[in-house]
């Protein structure tokens, strides 16, 4: 028969055992060097041509006509003091009056000058390129913030942040709340049309763990999007976040966003 | 992905989303209908519970009526709470993940501990508030033919988990452990809807949603609309009592020994809803003022969905209509049962704004503050997501606490005429 003292030191020192034999695996599974990746958009190089949108829609299995996207391109127009034409009729506008837009994500690109839906004051509204002050796009993705809010607020774990700081949806675990769609500032969750489950963009993770770059970087004619790695001091993206000018989208969400922006404007939402 | 499986596929959130201005393609509508029903009903859940509290715990004697109705009650609602987020989910067959595989970061994660505790809690303290009735049951029922007596009474065999003492004693400590069960179950069940508002309240992407008053403006309204709920029952069950009886009335009964609802319970129950329409109203107009005084970024997108986008939702409709009037009518000296009905039909109606206009209005401004998105709730369904999230999804929920009080009533009657039979708790 066990006295209860020994019973209490075995338990203890079961306890401790399994505690070590865990502890050692966690640190076999972390052992090595992880690629930690940075993402740099240049808005001063991008064109709104929409080849990163369609390129992303094709690798991701995102229905193509359907208007969700794991990337979007949104082009900003600010005016001069004068008149824009709204449905066909001139209206007077104050200087800086902002108008901005991402028709279908700007997949197809920007051909028109017309911004849609701007119901308040008509559908269609025309800037003349004489009253633009200036203009310019704004590529956006997943931001793989270092502190997610999506991954904090998911009731079941389905979506969490890889060891490399990839933010990730588990497809057969999501249970569909759209939690972590709410709780993202940047609005780049969806629910995915056929898998009806949480999705995001993964900067191609299927890709960057082969060493590729993620499909949008590859598309992109301009260099207008870069990606490299933070961990490597001659990469060339990371030499740019490290030196240069950069900012992140809404950092007063404390996210810490790991996508980096050159030539943010303050207009940019 | 083959062109067919993406042709079948919709986005969720497209078929009752309009967008306005510059929208992020992904926004659309995505909590709806659905989880407007969600903290409606734990609100309702909550507060018929407290309202039974203030009898067993507090004393209330003139509640005793009200109290133990509202306890059945709040337990039928309770059962149903869940229903709007399981009818919600896009996978609702994995909901029960939740429970398994809770990530306890997450707001929503601890709502199977948060429920279940609850759930505990209340049918613990109807079985001490039926103890007695069941083993009057028991014994009535012990020599009874026929198949439905012999289900009853195994029923009750079961139900009674075999204790049996009708001695002094006993009923003492059925006493006590109702009062313990009722003063527990207070700071629970705020806890439960507190934690709903917790759920709004910590999405700190939501400009709306964002405060720390949340949980408490959700504990507030939350008893508003419970009593509310629980009043309106009670009067219509018991004026359909006195209807039936006075149909079957023997021609040498006299009417007035029939009694219906009685006023004066009416009046009391009314000055607690008075009191805690006043700390719910305070609350949420404190929100309103601060948010304006201190005008943070997203104030001008918030005064437009406010002040002009959503102005007949939230002035008219919920502090008009929903507070203000049945304010008045229910202060008004000389109450009568009809305009207690009307009243209560309207506070009701303007809890059910005050979330409305909180998970509907949070989300009609877009991430971009440069933005509107429209709510149009799906009528006619045309497939599931549609029906679910529509209008006869509402219906659906809002009718099965109704039909789940009939089940349990059945059981525990506190609302047939054998009431007088259960205990005199």
């Amino acid at each position: 028969m066990i006295s209860r003292r020994d019973f209490i030191r075995l338990s203890l020192l079961a306890g401790a055992g399994a505690g070590l034999g865990v502890g050692t695996v966690r640190a076999q599974e972390t052992a090595g060097p992880r690629s930690r990746w940075v993402f740099l958009v240049d808005t001063m190089k991008c064109v709104g041509c929409g080849l990163c949108v369609k390129a992303c829609k094709l690798e991701n299995e995102v229905p193509y006509d359907l208007p969700v996207t794991r990337t979007w391109v949104e082009r900003y127009v600010i005016t001069g003091e004068g008149q824009i034409s709204v449905d066909g009729k001139g209206r007077s506008v104050e200087a800086g009056t902002v108008f901005a837009d991402t028709p279908m994500g700007a997949r197809d690109g920007y051909k028109q000058n017309v911004f849609h839906n701007y119901t308040e004051l008509g559908s269609n509204v025309v800037v003349p390129p004489d009253m633009i002050a200036k203009s310019f796009f704004v590529p956006k993705l997943c931001n793989q913030c270092d502190k997610p809010p999506c991954v904090q607020v998911c009731p079941v774990g389905a979506t969490f942040k890889t060891a490399d700081g990839v933010v990730l949806v588990d497809r057969t675990w999501c249970i569909g709340c759209g939690y972590c769609i709410m709780a993202c500032p940047y609005g780049v969750r969806f629910f995915h049309p056929v898998y009806r489950v949480a999705e995001k963009c993964t900067w191609c993770y299927h890709r960057i763990v082969k060493g590729m770059k993620p499909a949008c970087v590859m598309a992109c004619p301009f260099e207008a999007r870069r990606f490299g790695e933070a961990n490597k001091p001659d990469d060339p993206v990371a030499q740019v976040v490290e030196t240069d000018r950069v900012a992140v989208l809404k950092p007063e969400f404390g996210t810490r966003p790991l996508v980096y922006y050159l030539g943010l404007d303050e207009n940019v939402r | 992905m083959t062109g067919l499986e993406a042709h079948a596929a919709e986005v969720h959130g497209a078929a009752w989303t309009i967008k306005e201005m510059f929208v992020y393609p992904n926004e659309y509508i995505y909590w709806s209908i659905q989880i407007v029903l969600y903290p409606f009903m734990t609100g309702l859940v909550a507060g018929a519970f407290v309202l039974s509290s203030l009898y067993h715990v507090f004393g209330r004697t003139e509640l005793k009526d009200m109290a133990r109705f509202s306890l059945l009650f709040s337990f039928a609602l309770l059962v149903a709470a869940p229903m709007p987020l399981l009818f919600h989910l896009l996978q609702p067959q994995r909901g029960v993940f939740v429970f398994f595989t809770p990530h306890f970061t997450s707001a929503i994660a601890a709502f199977g501990i948060v429920f279940f505790t609850y759930s505990a809690i209340v049918a613990s303290e109807i079985w001490f508030v039926s103890r007695t009735f069941f083993v009057h049951e028991i014994e009535r029922l012990r020599n009874a033919e026929g198949i439905c007596n012999r289900v009853r009474y195994c029923c009750y065999r079961g139900m009674s988990l075999g204790a049996y003492d009708m001695g002094p004693g006993a009923d003492q400590a059925d006493h006590k452990a109702i009062k313990i069960l009722s003063g527990i179950g207070i700071p629970v069940a705020c806890f439960l809807h507190g934690y709903a508002g917790f759920i709004f309240g910590s999405v700190k992407a939501n400009a709306l949603w964002m405060t720390p008053l949340m949980p408490v403006i959700f504990i507030m309204s939350a008893i508003v609309s419970g009593i509310a709920l629980c009043m309106l029952t009670y009067i219509i069950i018991m004026e359909y009592r006195k209807l039936r009886a006075l149909r079957n009335r023997k021609p040498w009964m006299p009417a007035k020994d029939i009694a219906g609802v009685e006023i004066e319970t009416v009046k009391i129950t009314a000055r607690y809803l008075v009191g805690f329409m006043v700390a719910a109203i305070s609350l949420e107009l404190l929100d309103l003022v601060f948010r304006g005084y201190t005008a943070v970024k997203s104030w001008d997108i918030l005064r437009a969905v406010i002040y002009e986008r959503d102005f007949i939702d939230i002035f008219i409709l919920q502090y008009g209509i929903g507070n203000l009037l049945p304010f008045i009518m229910l202060l008004w000296p000389r109450l009568t049962v009809r305009r207690a009905v009307v009243a209560l039909v309207l506070v009701l109606m303007g809890v059910f704004m005050m979330r409305w206009n909180v998970v509907i209005g949070g989300q009609s401004f877009s991430l971009t503050f440069a933005g509107f998105m429209h709510y149009h709730m799906p009528f006619m369904p045309h497939n599931l997501e549609t029906y679910r999230e529509g209008f006869f999804g509402l219906l659906t929920i809002l009718v099965l606490p109704f039909v789940l009080l009939w089940l349990v009533n059945k059981l525990v009657p506190v609302l047939s005429g054998g009431e007088e039979e259960t205990s005199g708790h």
